[in-house]
């Protein structure tokens, strides 16, 4: 028999728990990407010599796996004397790989902030902390969500990789079921519906608050 | 980023990997981290290839496919869009065996990269061809083209300039995404890296060469691509002129 209900049912409740430790992994990640990512923009338009430094570091960072960022965290760190578990070590990997990908989104929310706001607030003499904070950032965050929403469920869906590195994520765990029962199928696809599952539901979420924002943006 | 600081960089990164060669403790590892990056260009030569082919099918059969061929794709895109590329690549190996299905892990791996990002590049391949202006169409339709015809001859060429940009940002996902099939046991360079990682515990030298490697080849993706932007571009604006 090739799909077994009663051992699908049996390994439930455990992968369950470990997804648990995938939507953790996710969330932490992307809580170090969105602030991250927000610091590398900002930091480029505060202080333009940084500019070419940081696309340069976006750059590297966008042009290697992840995997292979995962293991020199994990592995190269320790050299240094800076012992991070596999957990931390690879919530930090998938944080810095995709603050990458969010500081360009941030950019792009920048860029569109009309030149006026910027010129009305240095002729207000706000302070540039003061202009990013309540002039820029409010106007630039909005229409940027959905791009920022993508890139949460992407970061979401390489989250298996923290398996390569033993973390008791989803993958782990499915792969641990397999090696002990010999039986793949319902591990392996129980998980792949599970992120299916997650992928549909947030891609619906993002698309209704894409719809939210674009009527608050027409008033 | 300019076409310019990326060829600076690509050669940054080759000098920095020839100045490391001329050290012992990078040198040793040379030679097996290279055969591995050979097999990484060829899985990512053939996922690509897969990726391409899939794509348009896909987009194809979504936009003028009849009913159940539309459904098919739809059921492809959502399911490759929406699950992870391992537990694709997971799933290919280690569960489609047991439907009697028992592939090499060479093949899993192309199969796997290039349909998951098959799925991705339909919705690109999609995109460019509703970019298309619609008097495109209804010029061949008044030419009395058929429609093979005035995809073939009209729509395609004219969407193809408009997928450049995002194919080659596919490309380089896939490319990094070829580091997955080290964990189906195929010795690419990132299976080499923790072969030879876990064999001599010199993390530094190993993933310092091997990031400079994957550096090398997305920058070299990265410029191809930018180039044939800008050779189609070219031929593009031409046309418009005259």
């Amino acid at each position: 028999m090739i799909w077994d209900w009663a051992f699908a049912f049996e390994i439930l409740p455990v992968l369950g728990r470990a997804a648990i430790v995938t939507i953790e992994a996710t969330l932490l990640g992307f809580v170090i990407a969105a602030l991250l990512g927000l610091v590398l923009a900002v930091v480029r338009i505060a202080v333009p010599r940084t500019g070419w430094t940081i696309s340069v570091l976006v750059e590297l960072i966008r042009s290697t796996p992840l995997l292979i960022q995962i293991f020199f965290l994990y592995f190269v760190l320790p050299k240094f004397g800076i012992v991070l578990d596999a957990f931390t070590a690879g919530v930090l990997a998938i944080g810095i790989h995709y603050a990458a990908y969010c500081s360009e989104v941030y950019r792009a929310g920048f860029d569109n902030i009309h030149r006026g706001q910027w010129e009305a607030s240095i002729a207000l003499n706000l302070s540039s902390w003061t202009t990013f904070k309540d002039i820029i950032i409010p106007q630039a965050i909005p229409p940027i969500v959905p791009a920022l929403g993508n890139y949460l469920v992407a970061l979401f869906k390489e989250t298996p990789l923290l398996s390569a590195i033993a973390v008791l994520e989803l993958m782990q765990t499915a792969k641990i079921i397999g090696s002990e029962t010999f039986r793949y199928t319902e591990p392996i696809t129980l998980v792949g519906l599970f992120f299916l599952a997650m992928s549909l539901v947030s891609a619906a979420l993002i698309r209704s608050l894409e719809g939210v924002l674009n009527r608050r943006a027409m008033r | 980023m300019g076409i310019r600081t990326l060829v600076g960089m690509l050669v940054a990164a080759l000098a920095f990997i020839g100045v490391l060669a001329t050290q012992e403790a990078y040198r040793l590892f040379l030679p097996g981290l290279l055969q591995g990056a050979v097999l990484t260009i060829e899985i990512a030569l053939l996922g690509s290839l897969l990726a391409v082919v899939m794509g348009v099918l896909a987009a194809l059969a979504r936009m003028y496919g009849p009913a159940p061929l539309r459904w098919l794709a739809t059921v492809y895109v959502e399911i490759f869009r929406g699950t992870s590329a391992l537990v694709q690549l997971f799933w290919l190996f280690f569960v489609l065996p047991q439907f009697g299905v028992t592939l090499d892990a060479f093949p899993v791996a192309v199969l796997a990269l290039g349909l998951n990002v098959g799925a991705y590049g339909s919705e690109v391949v999609r995109g460019a061809i509703q970019s298309v202006a619609r008097g495109q169409w209804e010029a061949a339709t008044a030419l009395n083209m058929s429609r093979a015809q005035m995809l073939r001859r009209i729509i395609l060429p004219q969407a193809f300039v408009a997928m450049i940009p995002p194919w080659g940002n596919l490309f380089i996902e896939l490319l990094k995404s070829t580091a997955l099939v080290s964990l189906i046991t195929l010795s690419d360079l990132a299976f080499k890296a923790q072969q030879m990682n876990q064999n001599t515990f010199k993390t530094i030298p190993i993933f310092t060469l091997v990031l400079l490697m994957y550096l090398a080849m997305s920058l070299v993706l990265t410029i191809g691509m930018r180039l044939l932007e800008r050779r189609a571009s070219l031929g593009l604006a031409r046309g418009r002129a005259a």
